[in-house]
């Protein structure tokens, strides 16, 4: 089995729910890596739809460059509601 | 499946996902419905662009570049989600380029004065809070996780109008008229937002049925008017319906009522700025062409050099 590849196994756990990445398996094609994610990741009915991406597809930011690459929001309080003064009477806005 | 059993999915507020069986004119609805809102937050970044270089400081400036910034995202997440039912980026443009497709007809009408930018954080984003809220729980899973999303990001933008009002209302006489004027502009284009009445509504019962819309226009237009009418008064502002009155026994304002044909001509096209909201989309997507080239020829190219490397 040293050549199967690895994949990254996501499951929605609910209708209306996000798929969320959950671990990851290794299968010789996507039909195995679903139906060993069925076996591995769904035992307890965890999931209602399971996606398996190769993991060689995921490109990742690089966390030596999480500094610079987060940078530009750290000086941008307006985006957050709580930075304007909306006065009690308004209430909620 | 069976439409039975699609319709009874709905009523137990079981939300469809993209691969899940669905009638067609569901998923047609769907893709006419999201992808005008998507069109929407795209056309709605061009009068706010109309103020960044004018906006009267650093501060304003720099809070109206992060707004249309988040509008520019916000029509990302709705073409995304658009684009689950099978259609593509390319033709939703298309449609929008060739007058196929609409978008909210409040985004033909022109921003004059600054204390307009405060009008549309305020009353448009304001109005389409209202709507969008309620979207949060329609039944097609990947918009209203758009509309999740989107919602968490908007608070911000009728805030910061709120306080654009709040402060001309506070400062001279002049200034005051200034907002006084934005909000008789934006009053009535506000309220058409919601669409038309319910009984000349003809989607209105088939989208509910299927949970796409989860209130009515007119429930949601009182929702707005209800909302509104305290913020203006705390303003000393005056909404500019004569009709305008709190009814007890409703426990509603009632109000006035609207121009229904200046909404219809404004959706036909013959608003003040129709003709100039999509020759600037359109000019935008044209010149934007050797950009997506040139993206796709360094890709290409990048890829040659890996495996020459391999």
């Amino acid at each position: 089995m040293n050549n199967w590849p690895l994949w990254e196994i996501f499951i929605r756990s609910r209708q209306g729910l996000d798929h969320k990445h959950v671990g990851s398996l290794h299968a010789a094609d996507a039909q195995m890596a679903i139906e060993n994610a069925r076996d591995v990741y769904t035992r307890r009915m965890e999931g209602v739809s399971i996606w398996a991406v190769e993991s060689t597809n995921i490109h990742a930011s690089n966390p030596d460059e999480a500094d610079s690459l987060y940078e530009p929001s750290n000086d941008k309080p307006y985006r957050h509601p709580t930075f304007y003064d909306i006065p009690k009477e308004i209430g909620h806005m | 499946m069976t439409q039975a059993q699609f319709q009874a999915r709905i009523d137990a507020d079981i939300k469809i996902e993209p691969k899940d069986w669905m009638p067609e004119a569901y998923r047609k609805t769907l893709i006419r419905q999201i992808s005008q809102h998507a069109h929407s937050e795209i056309v709605g970044m061009l009068p706010e662009g109309n103020w960044i270089t004018r906006a009267p400081s650093l501060r304003r400036k720099a809070i109206l570049l992060a707004k249309i910034q988040d509008e520019a995202g916000h029509g990302l997440y709705l073409y995304s989600a658009a684009e689950t039912l099978g259609k593509t980026r390319e033709s939703m443009i298309d449609d929008l380029h060739t007058g196929k497709a609409k978008y909210s007809s409040i985004f033909n009408y022109p921003t004059l004065s600054w204390a307009d930018m405060g009008s549309v954080g305020w009353l448009v984003d304001g109005a389409a809070i209202m709507n969008q809220v309620a979207l949060c729980r329609t039944s097609y899973g990947p918009y209203a996780r758009a509309m999740v999303r989107i919602c968490k990001e908007e608070s911000f933008h009728q805030r910061q109008g709120y306080e654009v009002i709040m402060t001309l209302c506070r400062g001279t006489a002049a200034q005051k008229q200034m907002a006084q004027e934005s909000l008789n502009r934006w009053w009535w284009p506000a309220l058409m937002m919601f669409g038309p009445k319910d009984e000349d509504s003809p989607n209105t019962e088939q989208a509910m049925k299927w949970r796409i819309k989860r209130f009515t226009n007119d429930e949601l237009r009182q929702r707005f008017i209800d909302a509104t009418v305290p913020q203006a008064e705390f303003l000393g502002l005056t909404i500019p319906d004569p009709d305008l009155k709190w009814n007890e026994e409703r426990q509603h304002y009632d109000s006035g009522n609207i121009n229904w044909e200046e909404f219809y001509q404004v959706i036909a096209g013959n608003g003040p700025c129709n003709t100039a909201r999509l020759a600037a989309r359109q000019k935008a997507h044209d010149e934007g062409e050797w950009v997506r080239e040139a993206a796709m020829a360094y890709s290409k190219k990048q890829e040659q050099r890996n495996k020459q490397v391999a």
